[in-house]
């Protein structure tokens, strides 16, 4: 019942409750996004048991992507003297 | 799927293994808080691309595995009742309580709904004023805003028949009763990520340097376990112990002000029992005395008993020790034979981020019953 994946949002509700869509990979759920009020459409979010908990942030994902991929290329520089 | 299949990548994750090795210097014991966390690493085999050096224990994080048996029975006769429809996540129904479980009393007749959204649970109440809807609130920090959000949301309808039965559980003081025990192994923790999206990271500074652990805030993909666990060797053998943040990309320091705030306008923390584990102060939330009508256990006192905490360390369930990192889940005598997901003795067979679930479902092929 922990689950938390991301998806995106299709549509936002101007209620209270703003209320939205978010795709998962194509399945589309209705959800809350009332937590994420900076989120917009297009936006990634986390979402669990129906409501946004956070916005993705996409520049610390490609830092944190780009962090292993240094990590890869160095790895193959050292490799002939290790 | 975008965010989930890079940070699976096997390339990635081979890296980050090899950089792993390349760092590790000492045996170093770590805990992840989060079931979600156990799932995955049991289930992509993480802990096997680690140095022999490195053990991973899994902690207590499995919110309906710590639910109180006292509480498991106050839903099954709440759930009895003629006039309530129980709404509640899967995972609990089949739940032992001391008697009985939630599937049972459903089988029984109970109206009992599951739910994906605790907003679910306030639409059922719309459609059926001349019923009472109880709302099974479980969860650590990262479910608590959305029942919140459910009771503001009542009350906002004027709903007069919606409560919940809480027994929500708070993460950082089980991690202070972990690090306090005479019988603690864990030298670093993996903070559950989804938990710091919504509080943030700041009350883990303390504990790092009370107890001087390092903890690294993690995702729960392969390539993010990976990473927080080569974040927590680099402190370790560097003899630091500091708060690192691996989950950037959903967690900041402060966590969700918004989450936090409607949490915090409809809940206050309270101490609470843990199933195996027993009583940890401050360690669950219950609703403030303004938000008292929404509270199923005062609303139906004289309608239900309310067991005395109940002391279920005698049964031949071992969840106490599993969910505190003591014992791994194929060490129980009954794994795999007595206790099997179809007929589990304890919560941690039950549910899908329960320690022996995940080991029952990804290695029970590969380990006897009792051996390890
Ligand atoms: S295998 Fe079953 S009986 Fe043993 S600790 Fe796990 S849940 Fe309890």
């Amino acid at each position: 019942m922990c689950l938390a994946i991301p998806g995106q949002i299709q549509r936002i509700d101007d209620d209270a409750l703003r209320q939205g869509t978010v795709s998962f990979a194509g399945v589309t759920k209705e959800v809350c996004l009332a937590l994420v009020p900076e989120a917009e459409v297009g936006d990634y979010v986390i979402v669990h048991v129906g409501f946004a908990i956070s916005k993705v942030d996409e520049q610390a994902a490609k830092e944190s992507l780009s962090l292993i991929e240094q990590l890869s290329s160095g790895q193959i520089n050292e490799s002939p003297s290790s | 799927m975008k965010y989930v299949d890079e940070f699976r990548d096997p390339n990635a994750v081979h890296v980050l293994s090899r950089e792993i090795h390349r760092i590790t210097r000492h045996p170093w014991t770590i805990m992840e808080v989060c079931g979600g966390q156990t799932h995955s690493i049991v289930r992509y085999g993480l802990d096997r691309l680690l140095p022999p050096a490195i053990t991973l224990i899994h902690g207590p994080g499995c919110p309906v595995c710590v639910t109180p048996i006292e509480l498991i029975d106050a839903a099954c006769q709440l759930a009895s009742l003629p006039e309530v429809i129980f709404c509640s996540f899967g995972d609990m129904l089949r739940v032992p309580g001391s008697h009985e479980d939630l599937l049972r009393v459903k089988a029984q007749g109970g109206d009992i709904r599951i739910i994906y959204s605790p907003l679910d649970a306030v639409g059922i109440a719309q459609s059926n004023p001349q019923s009472q809807i109880i709302c099974f609130a479980v969860g650590f920090e990262t479910t608590a805003p959305a029942q919140a959000m459910a009771v503001l949301q009542a009350r906002r309808l004027h709903l007069s028949n919606f409560s919940l039965l809480v027994a929500h559980v708070l993460v950082p003081p089980a991690m202070k009763a972990i690090l306090s025990s005479p019988e603690n192994r864990v030298q670093g923790f993996l903070a559950a990520g989804h938990v710091c999206s919504v509080m943030g990271y700041e009350m883990y500074e303390p504990i790092c340097l009370r107890y001087r652990v390092p903890i690294v805030v993690t995702g729960f993909e392969p390539v993010d376990i990976l990473e927080g666990v080569q974040l927590v060797i680099a402190q370790l053998e560097e003899g630091r112990h500091k708060v690192d943040n691996q989950y950037a990309r959903s967690v900041h320091r402060s966590g969700n002000l918004e989450a936090r705030k409607v949490v915090d306008e409809v809940f206050e923390s309270a101490s609470r029992n843990w199933r195996g584990i027993g009583e940890i102060p401050e360690s669950g939330l219950q609703l403030r005395q303004t938000f008292a009508e929404f509270d199923a256990l005062r609303t139906f006192q004289d309608r239900i008993h309310l067991s005395s905490p109940a002391n279920d360390l005698e049964s031949e369930c071992q969840s106490g020790r599993i969910l505190q990192g003591i014992m791994q889940p194929s060490a129980c005598s009954a794994f795999g034979t007595r206790c099997t997901p179809d007929h589990p003795l304890g919560a941690p067979m039950v549910s899908s981020e329960g320690a022996c679930a995940a080991y029952y479902r990804y290695r029970h092929h590969e380990v006897g019953p009792g051996e390890q």
